[in-house]
């Protein structure tokens, strides 16, 4: 029975990422050490991530902690599903409206949710944000739809 | 003196209107996002990374200094009064400081904090004007090696530093360096571990990259908390303090700004640990240490000079050596080289007005803040009624624009999201994020210098221990992770993180 998941899960979220970085390291020449190529270094940090991941692993199996873990998806999700609203939208609805959806969207995450207030935040905060980057920081976004589908 | 045409040099540049002007505009900024608990120096660095790509760089870091000192500033208004750290550095404050507005002291908390920041501000910007060029001409005589060895022994000391697992912290890091390989190999122009994206040929996109990792993810941690504190204290009445608070408090500050002037220097330093370090020592050397916890001046005194002291003293091993400390500094390193300008001991002698006029900004904007803080008091104490789920918002927004005009391109917000469910993941599994940023900003750097050492040396990996500045280094950095292991300093560790 594990009782530190916590520790088990992240030597094995390291062993995972070093794994990654060898396989992808393998196409790239290794050279030596006196002329490295461009596949020395990385894949000396691949196997230090999956030795060292697999140590924390053990040491979380050993452990008596118990540390489970406690996943609360729904407002990482709705974060960042709003965001990637904003950058779908962004280019055909233009930054005003699209931050009003962003706003709202992730007004949603929270624990009390209140349609007018957010309605009214996104509706400030997208015509602020466009004056201010757009025409202040003169940032390349559309501020209105695309009516006419010129882009 | 060569000390004060420094100075002299440095004020003629900090006192121009421009960067008085973003000099305020940082320290403002700071003060704000210090009151305002659930966003720190390092996500707001981030997001206002990209407005100063037009500015010249001076003026564009004396800006995000201001920032990141501010915060400390900042931070601790929110500790006395609402019993909850603004900032990481100000976690301390609260114990004594919160006691002492309960009793109706907290125009003294506050007069203190702000005296005891200042007074510490100013002996840092000395301390930084007197020990910067010596240790930029060491650094001057340092090759491949030593420099290799040199980040080496910054890594882990940062990670000895740091809270939590120490095993967490080196496998970030390790993580960090490989993200920092993302991109063309700039030896053989092979593009690695860019998943054939174009947008990845440069690398990853760091603020974007930092943005999810800082801001993102700490949104949805601070979302998941059921309720969110909104306890404001009653009216502040006199923002002034006795002789006797005075007479009592002075030496903390004098022993903070020490503690401060020297842990700030260590990597994985700055602002937090000096604190804790502070009121550890206070509390030792105080005759009845049971006055701790229920509203001793010192315990507000020594952490708050010692956390604005770390704060500044923080930028001398990033700009005489190259080496990023913190987190924040990795994101000054990041600054400078957006502006083209390579972090290490150059920078004193190429752009000597860089260096010294951001020092001497320092010191004018820990006088601007001493005004923010103390009467503007009453407004700081009026945003924090701000509920989080109007504030949040706002940051994503800034955030996602932010992102985007980095590169002026979505592809780095997408970018930005995936860092957001990595960060999630990582603070969930108990792995800080900071230790990531500095292995990525290091990353090219350690692997260049390595490369290099090791074909002056014919691929002979001795040359790292038969060269003694190296070979010291190296030895300090296994000392260091040597002393980890020993289970009685990992226990003393923890209890000094546990203060509190």
């Amino acid at each position: 029975m594990i009782r530190n998941t916590r520790d088990v899960v992240a030597g094995l979220m390291f062993m995972a990422f070093g794994g990654v970085a060898l396989f992808m390291a393998q196409s790239y020449a290794l050279g030596t050490a006196a002329r490295m190529g461009p596949g020395y270094f990385p894949r000396l940090l691949g196997f230090l991530l999956l030795g060292l991941g697999a140590v924390q692993c053990l040491i979380g199996l050993r452990s008596k902690l118990a540390s489970p873990l406690d996943w609360h998806w729904r407002p990482l999700l709705i974060l960042l599903t709003s965001v990637a609203l904003f950058i779908v939208l962004t280019p055909v609805i233009g930054l005003v409206a699209s931050g009003l959806v962003l706003v709202v969207a992730s007004s949603a995450a929270g624990a009390e949710f209140r349609w007018k207030e957010a309605l009214i935040l996104g509706a400030i905060l997208g015509a602020a944000a466009a004056a201010l980057f757009v025409h202040g920081l003169a940032v390349p976004l559309p501020i209105w739809p695309d009516f006419a589908g010129r882009s | 003196m060569e000390l004060l045409d420094n100075l002299a040099l440095g004020f003629s540049v900090a006192i121009t209107p421009i960067n008085l002007i973003y000099a305020f505009v940082g320290c403002v900024v700071g003060t704000l996002i210090g009151v305002l608990p659930g966003i720190g120096p390092v996500a707001t660095i981030a997001m206002l990374l990209p407005i100063t790509y037009g500015l010249e760089p001076v003026t564009a870091l004396i800006m995000l200094a201001g920032i990141y000192y501010g915060a400390s500033y900042g931070g601790s208004t929110t500790a006395i009064l609402v019993n909850l750290p603004g900032e990481m550095s100000s976690v301390v404050t609260v114990l004594d400081g919160h006691q002492m507005a309960k009793q109706g002291r907290a125009g003294s908390a506050l007069c203190i904090a702000a005296l005891g920041s200042f007074i510490a501000g100013t002996t840092a910007t000395l301390v930084i004007a007197a020990f910067a060029p010596p240790l930029a001409d060491l650094a001057l005589k340092f090759d491949a090696a030593e420099y290799f060895s040199l980040m080496v022994l910054g890594l882990i000391s940062a990670v000895v530093l740091a809270h939590g697992s120490a095993l967490k912290a080196v496998l970030m890091t390790i993580l960090g360096l490989l993200l920092g390989m993302i991109g063309t190999d700039v030896n053989s122009g092979t593009a690695r571990f860019s998943f054939d994206r174009p947008e990845l040929i440069d690398g990853i996109g760091f603020v974007a990259m930092t943005m999810g990792l800082f801001a993102f993810a700490e949104i949805a941690i601070n979302l998941e908390r059921a309720s969110y504190p909104r306890i404001v204290a009653d009216r502040i009445s006199s923002l002034w303090i006795t002789w006797k608070e005075f007479k009592q408090s002075f030496p903390a500050i004098v022993r903070g700004s020490a503690a401060g002037s020297v842990l700030g220097i260590l990597p994985g330093g700055g602002a937090t640990l000096s604190a804790f370090a502070s009121y550890a020592l206070e509390k030792k050397l105080a005759k009845d240490q049971s006055r701790f916890g229920r509203g001793a001046i010192e315990g507000v005194a020594g952490p708050e000079s010692a956390n604005n002291a770390g704060a500044q003293i923080s930028f001398v091993p990033m700009l005489t050596l190259g080496i990023p400390s913190n987190a924040v500094m990795a994101l000054m390193v990041g600054a400078l080289i957006i502006h083209d300008i390579q972090p290490g001991p150059e920078i004193m002698t190429k752009t000597p007005s860089l260096f010294w006029g951001l020092v001497a900004s320092m010191w004018v904007g820990n006088a601007m803040l001493v005004i923010l803080n103390l009467p503007m008091v009453g407004l700081w104490v009026k945003l924090l009624s701000m509920p989080y789920r109007l504030l949040y918002p706002v940051i994503l927004l800034c955030c996602a624009i932010g992102a985007f005009s980095a590169n002026n391109n979505m592809f780095d917000v997408w970018i930005a999201v995936l860092f957001g469910f990595f960060g999630y993941f990582f603070m969930k599994l108990g792995c800080e994020p900071a230790p990531l940023l500095l292995g990525y900003i290091l990353g090219p750097m350690l692997e260049e210098n390595l490369r290099r050492a090791l074909v002056l040396s014919r691929g002979d990996y001795t040359v790292f221990v038969t060269r003694p500045m190296s070979a010291t280094m190296l030895l300090m950095a296994t000392a260091l992770l040597v002393v980890m292991v020993l289970p009685a300093i990992r226990a003393k560790r923890e209890q000094v993180f546990q203060e509190g």
